[in-house]
């Protein structure tokens, strides 16, 4: 057994204090320590995109990193997507469900999660552009065509406004 | 746990980080450097990689920069690559690497991944390999001794291998400003979009009195290390550009690779021929942008 290494970091806005084995995956934190399902783990080793997260804002692969490579950062899961005060959904995930951008929902979390990062840092994609900004995520379901529709109806609901993220917006 | 035990160091700085190494190397414990960890994690993963300790730079925050001084760029080895694709910086005065770059994996491995990871990593299909080799990039490594300044055509070794030695940090690596009028090209094949490339091609090249001069020609994937190819560049050099010699310049280049990679992806008299085909496109694209 290898030395623990403590890790402070926030996640969704609550901060965390924990000591982790150093070969512990920050995907598997989140999910086993902090009880946070809703990143999703699928190969495991960089391919399909599912456990996408934001970190320090911006899309990471949660299956790639270290928990210890976490020390310090802060982090955003889909759990952090809804609006803490309304539970309202998060103006992108309404749009998946508008367009039907899901069918078993599986990948859905890490689309989410990247899109949320696309729209960031440009609020007015065009299909090229969502299309590059989501090759890195694997849907087995859709075909992905609902996917790009639910991306354009983010970014119309959104107004090309600045996304509020772990606080909601729109 | 899907990595295997090991022990894991964050020093805060360089200096930090080469005493640790060479602490490591004396006392005879296989230690590996994590960068961004966008190719070790897999590695730790799948458990082709077993390392007894991690030395993980990412608590080192002056290795994250990118300018320009004198005519030479810059880029700190934990600068992230998509610091470098979002550099307009890299953009205007290096838009070869910046190209390249924009290649490299996907999103969320360009945000994680860092540019001197994927140099150190040393991996044949990696696109920084032909970058290097083009360009006569040169990699700043710090150990016990100091810093050495690397050259690209003895940087890379082999397979995975590279001349940083146990006890050595890559620090940064530096590109020339590109020259007023160069055309140059960079493309390649992969089986996805962000997969790693089959083959690839980087091109620069100038225009003088309507023929091609101070041609380039350096491709990636299809050998342990990327490489330039003289034959292919003497014939374009000198010469007045159209189809024709483009062709024959891709023939040449392709005949000239010795033994190209044979894996699950794709044979190495494919990967011959679509070198073949890379450079003659790249030729044109280079010889379309020249002033």
């Amino acid at each position: 057994m290898t030395a623990l290494q403590q890790l402070k970091l926030t996640v969704n806005g609550v901060n965390y204090e924990r000591e982790v084995d150093p070969r512990l995956t920050l995907v598997d934190f989140l999910r086993h320590e902090l009880q946070l399902t809703g990143t999703h783990v699928g190969c495991e080793h960089g391919v399909c995109g599912a456990c996408t997260i934001i970190k320090d804002g911006q899309a990471v692969r949660s299956c790639l990193m270290l928990a210890a490579q976490a020390d310090g950062a802060s982090l955003q899961t889909v759990e952090g997507l809804r609006n803490a005060q309304s539970g309202e959904l998060h103006p992108i995930q309404r749009a998946f469900i508008e367009e039907h951008g899901l069918q078993c929902g599986f990948c859905t979390p890490g689309f989410l999660m990247a899109t949320l990062d696309l729209l960031e840092r440009n609020p007015n994609p065009t299909d090229q552009e969502i299309k590059d900004a989501l090759d890195g995520n694997l849907c087995r379901c859709t075909g992905y065509q609902s996917i790009i529709q639910s991306v354009r109806l983010a970014a119309a609901k959104t107004q090309g406004g600045k996304l509020a993220g772990a606080h909601g917006s729109a | 746990m899907k990595p295997a035990p090991f022990d894991y160091y964050a020093p805060e700085t360089v200096d930090e980080a080469v005493s640790l190494l060479q602490r490591l190397e004396d006392d005879d414990v296989d230690a590996k450097i994590l960068a961004g960890g966008q190719s070790l994690m897999p590695m730790l993963s799948l458990r082709m990689a077993r390392p007894e300790a991690l030395v993980d730079l990412g608590k080192i925050k002056t290795l994250d920069y990118i300018h320009e001084e004198n005519g030479v760029i810059r880029i700190g080895a934990m600068t992230t690559k998509s610091a470098a694709e979002d550099s307009v910086l890299l953009q205007q005065k290096q838009p070869l690497l910046h190209a390249a770059t924009q290649h490299i994996g996907h999103r969320q491995i360009r945000n994680q991944g860092t540019v001197g990871g994927s140099f150190a990593h040393a991996d044949p299909a990696a696109e920084y390999g032909a970058i290097a080799q083009a360009l006569a990039m040169e990699m700043v490594v710090v150990g016990p001794d100091g810093e050495r300044v690397i050259p690209a055509d003895e940087f890379y070794l082999s397979f995975l291998t590279t001349d940083i030695d146990c006890s050595e940090v890559l620090t940064e690596v530096r590109a020339p400003v590109m020259s007023e009028g160069t055309g140059w090209a960079f493309q390649e094949i992969c089986r996805r979009q962000g997969d790693l490339a089959l083959a690839g091609v980087a091109v620069t090249l100038k225009m003088a009195a309507g023929n091609c001069t101070d041609v380039v020609i350096a491709v990636f994937g299809v050998n342990a290390i990327a490489a330039r190819l003289a034959d292919a560049e003497q014939l374009v050099n000198g010469s007045a550009p159209g189809e024709a010699l483009f062709a024959k310049a891709g023939e040449t280049a392709a005949a000239a690779l010795d033994e190209p990679i044979t894996d699950v992806h794709a044979t190495g008299e494919y990967r011959r021929s679509l070198i073949a085909t890379l450079v003659r496109r790249c030729l044109a694209e280079a010889v379309a942008g020249a002033a």
